[in-house]
């Protein structure tokens, strides 16, 4: 499943009382990363939750492809926020196997706990696992999703160089087959990329 | 929709779950009652019933914060919002989830507490069966409340204040059957806690879910 674009037309973001961005507008192909860029508080993570449809936006609108209705835009999306939903009490495994369960996604738990690394701490419980060892078994998550749109915010963080050029490969990957990519973030992504820097 | 069923019971039933922890309290409060009380066992007999209703319900309670606030804090309740699932359908999946794990253990421990206070047998059977008809109002009920104080810190406290008073009928009727069935009489509250179980139960999951998406937009 892939859409032709993400299109975004006259956004205007806020969050209590402070306006974000105004007039926002921009357009990410399928096929396309696109890196989203700003200084803390520019609404780089508000501008991810907009687009999933979580925020309500102020004026303008998101449309992926043909879809714009908040609550069916996120059936499109695969989201890696902030925080890496891993459960204490459970091992990698299971986490992933609930979430292609959850996401009716095709269930390579295996595989895709080798390609974040995590091949060899798949029965361990995720209370044992270090910051980075959570954002890649995130990622493992975000490539089970099967979703053409992928939403990512700070997907470098706590990641090592070897997590990062994973996280590049595996973005690089889902772009190849038509896939879209949005990152906030605040280093390079190591990827061919659009920018688009919010002030 | 299973999986998630399947997800938090799991969750629940794992070293630090919240499943063992609830039945723990029931039997603790029950235990202690007597104690306080003494050991006359017509009053106890009469009293049984209400005491462990308000302990059940307590400890129903106990456990609900953790229904949407875990899920909430660590990111997983936005993976899961954005699943195939309606909201209406994840609060659906996440209350059976809490009454399989904290409801229905309860109901099943109360016929030994029942009989640590004296009901006679038939007097325990009504009073299993008021729980098992009454507990999924508990747990619809204070889904909403959990989904209503998601962003609020320490919402716990305030969760039991605002669904305690809504759990009113469900007391009543609770311990009323049991009280009918202790005098010999026949009474229609465990029909009327299940019209109230029932309607509590069909209104909650739109309720919960409209409160989760005001959370996830806050």
């Amino acid at each position: 499943m892939s859409i032709a674009a993400i299109t975004v037309t006259n956004l205007t973001g806020i969050r209590g009382q402070r306006v974000l961005f105004r007039g926002l507008s921009f357009r990410v192909a399928a096929g396309q990363a696109l890196s989203l860029e700003g200084p803390n508080g520019a609404g780089k993570t508000s501008l991810l939750r907009m687009i999933a449809g979580f925020l309500p936006s102020a004026a303008g609108t998101i449309a992926l492809g043909e879809t714009s209705e908040a609550e069916e835009r996120g059936r499109l999306i695969g989201w890696l926020g902030h925080h890496d939903g891993a459960k204490p009490q459970l091992t990698p495994r299971e986490v992933l196997t609930f979430f292609a369960q959850l996401y009716r996604a095709e269930a390579d738990v295996a595989g895709a706990l080798a390609a974040v690394g995590l091949a060899s701490l798949a029965d361990l419980p995720c209370q044992y696992l270090s910051a980075g060892q959570k954002k890649r078994l995130a990622l493992a998550r975000l490539k089970l999703s099967g979703r053409a749109v992928w939403l990512l915010d700070e997907p470098l963080a706590a990641l090592d160089a070897d997590g990062k050029k994973r996280c590049g490969e595996i973005i690089q990957a889902h772009c190849l087959y038509g896939g879209i990519a949005i990152a906030a973030t605040h280093e390079p992504l190591g990827i061919a990329c659009e920018r688009l820097v919010l002030t | 929709m299973i999986a998630l069923v399947l997800r938090d019971t799991r969750l629940a039933t794992r070293a630090g779950g919240s499943a063992v922890l609830a039945l723990a309290f029931f039997a603790a409060v029950a235990t202690l009652v007597p104690l306080g009380v003494g050991a006359d066992l017509r009053l106890l007999a009469r009293v049984a019933a209400g005491v462990l209703w308000v302990a059940a319900v307590l400890a129903a309670l106990l456990s609900l914060d953790r229904l949407f606030q875990s899920d909430f804090d660590d990111g997983s309740l936005d993976l899961i919002a954005l699943s195939p699932l309606s909201l209406e359908a994840i609060a659906t999946a996440k209350i059976a989830a809490h009454w399989l794990t904290t409801g229905l253990p309860l109901t099943l421990l109360s016929p030994l507490l029942g009989l640590m206070f004296g009901l006679p047998p038939q007097a325990i059977g009504v009073l299993a069966l008021s729980l098992l008809i009454g507990t999924p109002s508990v747990s619809a009920l204070g889904a909403i409340g959990a989904a209503l104080t998601l962003s609020i810190r320490r919402g716990g406290l305030i969760l039991p204040l605002l669904v305690l008073p809504l759990l009113v009928p469900a007391v009543i009727f609770g311990a009323g059957a049991v009280q009918a069935a202790l005098d010999g009489l026949s009474n229609g509250a465990l029909l009327l806690l299940a019209a109230f179980s029932v309607a509590v139960t069909c209104v909650s999951p739109f309720a919960t879910a409209a409160c989760v998406r005001l959370n996830l937009a806050g």
